[in-house]
């Protein structure tokens, strides 16, 4: 009976012995267990926070990447309107070269036409711009005699005898632009001549001195380089229906006037004699 | 800055005053004026010049024979000659240029066109 019960306290003994041990292995468990989570966890916030800064990087280039563009397409606008600018700078300044060239003409012309007051003088200088500014082949200036109401040429280049004929006020285009006072511009190409045609020409301009008709600049033929009329041309036109009757008219009254102070001069030294 | 001696040989004093309007727009430019070939021989003869703007159709010495006097002189001949005239016909062009002139300009003239003629000039010779 003791040996029995020795035997079964041994067996208790071993069964609590191997209980303790399943006990403590349960708890080596429980704390492996517990070291894992603990692991797990911190992977987990480790993981986390990486992949929210991973998302703030992303966002953050996207951001830049967005202002690259805005600022691109800011600048290539900007380009585009520097571009702009500059063409209109560069056709505004075409345009000031060309206003300033053809002030420079009218400004030689008109500095010209009043720099005598010899009438022969005044109308070589009226010649010369006819030709060399305009580029008239064949052209006459005419005067107004108010005596017959006739108009003669009194000077002219490269014209033909056959042109020097007297006019009658409103006789044909020339007489018709004297009477009226309005310049006449053939139409049509000008440089289409089938011949000089002398009783109607390419342009004449009236010498005006306000609305007094003193004569014309008549044109019947361009020079062969000459292929049409510039706006300049007709800038020139209207400067000498003014200032080339102006020219005329003074330096004629002074060669009269110089006559007659020479003739009265004449008589005082012929009266101081006596 | 570069200084450009020109001669600018016109009968017109309109054309003269013209021309010199122009070539004063190129910075350092001085102009001599002479009113025929004649004229321009003797101006030549007393100063130094870059270019020579001539004329044709002048008295008592024409552009043509200006040309070609100063192509046949040995101090003058490198002298760069542009011609500036009314004749503008293709046989009067090939005419001045076969004689020796670098430019021929038919007027009336554009200053664009003269100052673009001669600024080319004045480039190749300081190329």
């Amino acid at each position: 009976m003791d040996k029995d019960a020795g035997s079964l306290n041994k067996k208790v003994e071993d069964f609590l012995q191997v209980f303790r041990k399943g006990e403590e292995f349960t708890q080596e468990l429980l704390r492996e267990n517990e070291k894992l989570r603990y692991r797990l966890a911190q992977h987990e916030e480790v993981s986390k926070f990486s992949g929210r800064e991973g998302d703030f990087r992303l966002h953050s280039m996207e951001e830049r990447l967005k202002f690259l563009e805005d600022e691109n397409k800011n600048l290539l606008d900007r380009y585009r309107q520097v571009e702009e600018e500059n063409k209109d700078f560069a056709s505004r300044y075409i345009e000031v070269e060309a206003e300033n060239n053809n002030l420079a003409n009218l400004y030689v012309a008109s500095y010209q036409l009043h720099s005598t007051l010899d009438f022969n003088e005044s109308l070589k200088i009226i010649l010369e711009i006819v030709m060399n500014l305009i580029g008239a082949e064949e052209f006459s200036i005419m005067m107004l005699d108010e005596s017959t109401n006739e108009l003669s040429i009194v000077a002219q280049e490269g014209m033909g005898p056959e042109a020097h004929e007297n006019i009658k006020i409103g006789e044909g285009a020339i007489g018709d632009v004297v009477k009226n006072g309005e310049a006449f511009y053939r139409e049509g190409d000008p440089t289409n001549l089938s011949g000089v045609d002398y009783s109607h020409p390419l342009v004449c301009i009236p010498l005006k001195i306000k609305e007094h008709v003193i004569g014309a600049i008549v044109i019947y033929k361009l020079l062969i380089q000459k292929t049409q009329f510039s706006n300049m041309d007709f800038e020139l036109f209207s400067m000498l229906a003014g200032h080339a009757a102006t020219a005329l008219f003074s330096s004629k009254l002074y060669s009269q006037s110089e006559r007659k102070l020479s003739t009265i001069q004449s008589f005082l030294d012929l009266l101081k004699e006596k | 800055m570069p200084e450009y001696n020109f001669l600018v040989v016109e009968d017109s004093p309109t054309m003269r005053q013209l021309i010199t309007f122009a070539l004063k727009r190129i910075p350092g430019s001085k102009v001599i004026e002479a009113n025929d070939g004649i004229d321009a021989l003797k101006k030549l003869s007393t100063q130094k010049f870059d270019i020579i703007l001539t004329d044709i159709n002048m008295p008592i010495m024409d552009g043509l024979k200006l040309v070609s006097m100063v192509r046949n002189d040995p101090v003058h001949k490198a002298i760069p000659i542009v011609i500036i005239t009314t004749e503008g016909a293709d046989e009067d062009r090939k005419r001045g240029l076969a004689l020796g002139a670098n430019a021929y300009i038919a007027k009336p003239i554009q200053t664009a066109d003269l100052l673009s003629v001669v600024n080319q000039i004045i480039s190749g010779r300081s190329a």
